[in-house]
């Protein structure tokens, strides 16, 4: 409990993991706060990465955080103005009112 | 101790902050709870010796996606929509079932992490210093980042670019009625279009058609 090892991190991260993807489930709001939800699943598999980066004493795992990051940053970019042009078109972002290719 | 108290502290904040993202009535909210949780997870990743991520998702998170995010909400009109948590006016059918499978999907990462107890030669304390001989995170990771990963790293730049051309076409729109200027129509007018030479009889005026 006191000691702090890799498996506190590791559970650290699947919780928020966990969060995040319920955050994708349940969400009835618009699609911003699926987009965070997405933001958290990617900050849990950082944790993870960097956990085991120190842990083990290899920088590789710190460097793949980097990419991730930027991946996550481009992925936020790229959606947010996807939401733009959805919401400039439709004039709503409501999860439930989004069911045009619903058949 | 102080590893413990601070690891504790800075996570109960992050697993709130969390929750509060994806169930907090307000859009606003929810990115304020987001850069709260990207700070605490930044603070931990100081603590265990990772400092210069942890500066990066300071700056990359809480300096530009969280703003871009707060921005959208903010331009888009939607911080005031009321949602329905948990009321299901509508069918809400979906709700039990999601909470059933990331019920599953979360005991299914403990099981992994605890897989990791019968290893016990891979389980002991985190040494909370990564540098051993005097070279700083961030000195050994662009020592590893632009050496090794040098190609992963260009093209991670290329994503960047690429993701802002996307974004740029994306929300690129040509508005009616608005004046600019034309390059192409400036560059290609001719001198006989522009110019007219008029011999102009004394007393008379020139008569221009405009």
């Amino acid at each position: 409990m006191i000691d702090i090892g890799l498996g506190h991190y590791l559970t650290l991260g699947a919780i928020i993991f966990t969060i995040g993807v319920v955050g994708i489930f349940l969400n009835r709001k618009n699609i911003i706060v699926i987009l965070m939800s997405v933001e958290l699943i990617l900050l849990a598999v950082n944790i993870n990465l960097v956990s085991f980066s120190i842990y083990l004493d290899d920088l590789a795992g710190q460097v793949f955080t980097l990419f991730i990051l930027t991946v996550a940053a481009a992925e936020a970019a790229i959606g947010l103005a996807i939401i733009v042009v959805y919401y400039r078109n439709a004039g709503t972002i409501r999860v439930e009112e989004i069911d045009e290719l619903k058949g | 101790m102080a590893h413990a108290i601070f690891f504790y502290i800075f996570s109960t904040i992050a697993i709130i902050s969390a929750i509060m993202v994806t169930a907090s009535k307000n859009t606003v909210h929810s990115v304020f709870f987001l850069i709260l949780d990207f700070i605490s997870i930044s603070c931990l990743f100081i603590m265990i010796g990772a400092e210069f991520l942890g500066m990066i998702m300071l700056i990359v998170y809480v300096g530009a996606v969280a703003v871009l995010f707060l921005f959208v909400v903010m331009m888009l009109n939607v911080a005031q929509q009321k949602n329905q948590w948990f009321l299901s006016s509508q069918s809400s059918s979906h709700i039990p079932i999601g909470l059933i499978i990331s019920t599953i999907i979360f005991f299914e990462l403990i099981i992994v992490i605890g897989g990791w107890k019968y290893k016990p030669e891979l389980f002991e304390k985190i040494n909370s210093t990564s540098s051993s001989e005097g070279i700083s995170n961030t000195h050994s990771l662009g020592q590893i980042l632009y050496t090794d990963y040098i190609h992963v790293f260009q093209i991670s730049g290329m994503i960047l670019l690429v993701a802002m051309i996307g974004a740029i076409v994306l929300t690129f729109r040509q508005r009616e009625g608005v004046k600019k200027q034309d390059y192409i129509k400036q560059i290609s007018r001719e001198r006989s279009e522009g110019v007219e030479v008029l011999e102009v009889q004394s007393n008379k005026g020139v008569q221009i058609d405009d």
